[in-house]
C-alpha cells in the first residue's frame, strides 16, 4: 500500500505540474474574481472566505480524472485488481495521494491567498481549519466520481455534473465555518458537521468507489 | 490442479462468446489457447484471472496464485525500469528483482526511464513484472507482441524457467512459442451458438 | 398476498403483458382525476384571503414536488432491487423513471417561481426549500447523463444503481446542510398528518385529488417508458446476436 501511495507522489512530481497545477488554477480563481465583482475591499472581504472555498473546490475538480484514468489506460488499474490489494484500499491510496498533491497544497498556501482577498484577521484560522478538515472529503469524493467515470472516453464533464452536487454538504459547511470565523461568531457547529462528513465519506465512500471501479473492470 | 475450469461459459457485452469450456492446469504444465482473432480469448482470460464474473460454470483456483499480463504492460513512462519493477513487487510482498532483470536482459536499462524504451523493451519490462510477483499461475495475453526473435526465445526460456520451478502458464497467442511441453487448446470449436429465439426472459434473448 | 408472486413480474416479458391490460386504465384514471382535481381546484374554491388567486397554483405545485421526492425514492428501492437480485425490469424501470422525476422537479421549481413571484416579489430565493429541489434536479441530471454515457446495459445499470444509492445519502445531507445554511421564506408543509397545520378543508379535498392524479399519472409514464426501454434493450441483442452470427 505504502508503495502505491509512492509511486503516485512520485509519478506527481515527474510529470511536473503534479503539485503545481492545482496551486496555479487556485491562483487564477483569485486573480479573476476581483475582475469580475471590483476591488473594493471591503466587499472582497465580505466574500474571500467563500471565493477560497469554491477556488479550492475547482481545483480540487480540474484533477480528479487523472486519479483514476492514467492508471486505466495503461492497464495498471487490470494488474492491480489481481494483486494482493483489496480494491478499497487501492481507491483509498488512491485519494490519499490526491489529497497529498491536490488538498494539502492548497490548504497549506490559502493564508497567502487569504490576503490577496482582504481576508480579516480573524478569518484565517477558521479557513485553514476549515480547508484542511474539508479537502479530504473532496478528495473521496472526486475518487467517487473518477471511478465511475473511469472507461468513457470523454468522461470530463460528466465527472463534474456527477461530482459536483455530491461537493454541496462539504462546500456549505466549509465556507460557513469559515464565514463565521471571519465574522467572530461560533464555528463549532459547522466545524463538527464538516468533520463528520468528512469522516463519513473517508470510511463508506471507498467501498462504493471500490465496487463501481469492479464493474467498470468488467 | 493448481486451476480448474469446468464447463465454463463467458460473455462479453451480455452477449456469450464461449460455451462448455473445460480444462485442467497443472503445476509445471503449460496450455496454449488458439484462436481467430474475437473469438473471446482475451475475455477468457480476464474471466479466469477473476476480473469479470463467468457467465456459467465454474473457475477454481487459488486468487492468491494468479497473475495476469494483459494487452498492457502497466508500465509508467516517467519511473524507471527499477522503479517500475520494484513497484509492483512491492505491492505483490516481494522486494528481490534481480533475477526478473537478468533473465530479460535488462541490466543495461534498470537506470532507463520506461518511457525511452521501444516496444519490445516495453514488453519484454512487462513480462519480467511477472517474475517479480513470485505467484506460480501465468495468465498471458499475446504476451509476445511487439517481440524479436531473440526476446521471444528469451521469453520461451523464462516460461520453461518457471515451468521447471513447478509453477504454470495460460498463454494465448498467435505464433509458434517454441514451447513443445506446452499442451495446445483450440478454443474455436467452444464457440456460442446464438440462442433460441423464442421467449425473452430476464436476458433479453 | 403472497410476496414471492410479484418477482413473476421482474420477467420482462411477463411484465409487457401485464402493463398492458392495466395500463390503459391507469392513463384514464389519471386523466379523468386530474381534470376534475384541476377543474375542482381551479374553478370552485374560494380564493385565499391573503393570496387571492395565486394560491389555486397549489393544485400543480404540490403534487409535482410530492412526485419529484417519490421519483427519487422510486428509483432508490428499484436500483436496490437490480444491485440484491439483479431484476432487469427493475434497472429499466429505474431509468424509465429518471427523466419523469426531473420534469416533475422542474414542474416544482417552476409553479414554485410562479407563485413565489406575486407573494415574496421574486421569482427566486435561495431558500432551503427550493435551493433543495434545484440540488435535486441536479442530481437527477447526473444520474440520466450517467445512463446516456455508458454504452454497455449491465455496466451502466450497476454504476447508475451505485450512484442513486450514494446520491440518495448525499442528497439528505445536502437538505440538512441547506437548512443549517439558510432560514427560509417557505410555509410548512401544506401536507401533513397533523390537522392544524394543513391547509383549509375546502383546498384538501381537491388537493388531494390533484395528487392522486399526479402519482397516476407517473405509474402510466414509467409503466409506458419501461416498455419502451424493455423493447430498446430487446432490440439492442437481437442486434448484437445479429452481428454473431
Amino acid at each position: 500500500m505504502i508503495a502505491l501511495l509512492i509511486r503516485d507522489l512520485r509519478l506527481a512530481m515527474r510529470a511536473g505540474g503534479g503539485f503545481g497545477l492545482g496551486l496555479a488554477f487556485f491562483l487564477i480563481v483569485v486573480t479573476l474574481v476581483p475582475f469580475g465583482v471590483g476591488p473594493q475591499s471591503d466587499l472582497l472581504a465580505r466574500i474571500a472566505a467563500g471565493i477560497l472555498w469554491l477556488g479550492a473546490l475547482l481545483a480540487c475538480l480540474l484533477s480528479l480524472d487523472r486519479i483514476l484514468a492514467l492508471d486505466w489506460e495503461d492497464g495498471s488499474l487490470d494488474l492491480l485488481a489481481t494483486a494482493p490489494l483489496p480494491m478499497e484500499a487501492i481507491v483509498s491510496i488512491k485519494a490519499l495521494a490526491h489529497w497529498l498533491t491536490t488538498g494539502l497544497p492548497l490548504v497549506l498556501f490559502a493564508p497567502v491567498f487569504g490576503l490577496l482577498m482582504n481576508l480579516p484577521e480573524a478569518g484565517y484560522k477558521p479557513l485553514v481549519l476549515s480547508l484542511l478538515l474539508g479537502t479530504p472529503a473532496l478528495s473521496v469524493i472526486g475518487t467517487f466520481g473518477a471511478a465511475l467515470t473511469v472507461g468513457l472516453k470523454r468522461g470530463g464533464l460528466l465527472l463534474s455534473l456527477l461530482v459536483l452536487p455530491l461537493y454541496v454538504p462539504t462546500l456549505i459547511f466549509g465556507a460557513e465555518m469559515a464565514r463565521r470565523g471571519v465574522e467572530g461568531l461560533d464555528i463549532t457547529t459547522p466545524m463538527l458537521m464538516l468533520a463528520g462528513i468528512t469522516c463519513g465519506t473517508i470510511a463508506l465512500l471507498p467501498f462504493a468507489s471500490a465496487a463501481v471501479l469492479r464493474v467498470n473492470l468488467r | 490442479m493448481v486451476l480448474n475450469v469446468s464447463d465454463l461459459t463467458i460473455a462479453r457485452g451480455g452477449i456469450k462468446v464461449l460455451e462448455g469450456i473445460s480444462f485442467d492446469l497443472a503445476p509445471g504444465g503449460a496450455i496454449v489457447l488458439r484462436g481467430p482473432n474475437g473469438i473471446g480469448k482475451t475475455t477468457l482470460l480476464r474471466t479466469i484471472a477473476g476480473l469479470q464474473p463467468p457467465h456459467s460454470g465454474r473457475v477454481d483456483a487459488d486468487p492468491e496464485s494468479l497473475v495476469y499480463a494483459g494487452h498492457s504492460d502497466g508500465l509508467k513512462a516517467t519511473l524507471t525500469v527499477e522503479e517500475n519493477l520494484v513497484f509492483w513487487a512491492q505491492v505483490f510482498g516481494n522486494t528481490d528483482i534481480s533475477k526478473a532483470v537478468k533473465s530479460f536482459q535488462m541490466a543495461r536499462l534498470v537506470n532507463r526511464p520506461a518511457g525511452m524504451l521501444s516496444a519490445g523493451q516495453k514488453r519484454r519490462l512487462g513480462l519480467a513484472r511477472l517474475l517479480v510477483t513470485g505467484r506460480p499461475v501465468w495468465i498471458l495475453d499475446e504476451p509476445t507482441v511487439s517481440l524479436d526473435a531473440d526476446a521471444v526465445a528469451m521469453f520461451a526460456s523464462a516460461v520453461r524457467a518457471h515451468l521447471a520451478r513447478g509453477g504454470s502458464a495460460l498463454i494465448a497467442t498467435h505464433i509458434d512459442l517454441g514451447l513443445p511441453e506446452a499442451e495446445m487448446l483450440e478454443v474455436g470449436p467452444f464457440r456460442a451458438r446464438a440462442a433460441e429465439l423464442d421467449d425473452f426472459d430476464e436476458a433479453f434473448l | 398476498m403472497n410476496l414471492n408472486a410479484l418477482w413473476a413480474y421482474a420477467n420482462p416479458k411477463k411484465f409487457i403483458q401485464a402493463t398492458d391490460r392495466v395500463l390503459p386504465w391507469i392513463s384514464i384514471l389519471a386523466v379523468l382525476s386530474l381534470v376534475v382535481g384541476l377543474v375542482w381546484g381551479f374553478f370552485f374554491t374560494p380564493e385565499d384571503y391573503r393570496q387571492g388567486s395565486t394560491v389555486k397554483i397549489i393544485y400543480l405545485h404540490v403534487p409535482s414536488a410530492l412526485m419529484a421526492i417519490n421519483a427519487w425514492l422510486m428509483m432508490l428501492v428499484t436500483s436496490l432491487v437490480w444491485i440484491v437480485r439483479r431484476h432487469h425490469v427493475s434497472a429499466l424501470a429505474a431509468r424509465a423513471a429518471a427523466p419523469v422525476g426531473a420534469v416533475m422537479t422542474l414542474i416544482a421549481l417552476a409553479t414554485g417561481a410562479i407563485w413565489g413571484q406575486p407573494m415574496w416579489g421574486t421569482w427566486w430565493a435561495w431558500d432551503p426549500r427550493l435551493t433543495s429541489f434545484l440540488i435535486l434536479f441536479l442530481f437527477y441530471l447526473g444520474y440520466i447523463a450517467l445512463w446516456e454515457a455508458i454504452e454497455d446495459d449491465d455496466t451502466a445499470a450497476d454504476l447508475t444503481s451505485i450512484l442513486c444509492l450514494v446520491g440518495s445519502v448525499f442528497a439528505l445531507l445536502s437538505r440538512y446542510a441547506v437548512n443549517f445554511w439558510n432560514q427560509g421564506l417557505h410555509q410548512g408543509a401544506s401536507l401533513s398528518l397533523d390537522k392544524e397545520e394543513n391547509v383549509a378543508d375546502v383546498f384538501y379535498y381537491p388537493l388531494l385529488v390533484c395528487i392522486a392524479g399526479f402519482v397516476l399519472l407517473f405509474i402510466a409514464l414509467v409503466f409506458l417508458r419501461t416498455q419502451t426501454e424493455i423493447r430498446a434493450r430487446r432490440m439492442r441483442a437481437l442486434l448484437a446476436r445479429e452481428r454473431m452470427g
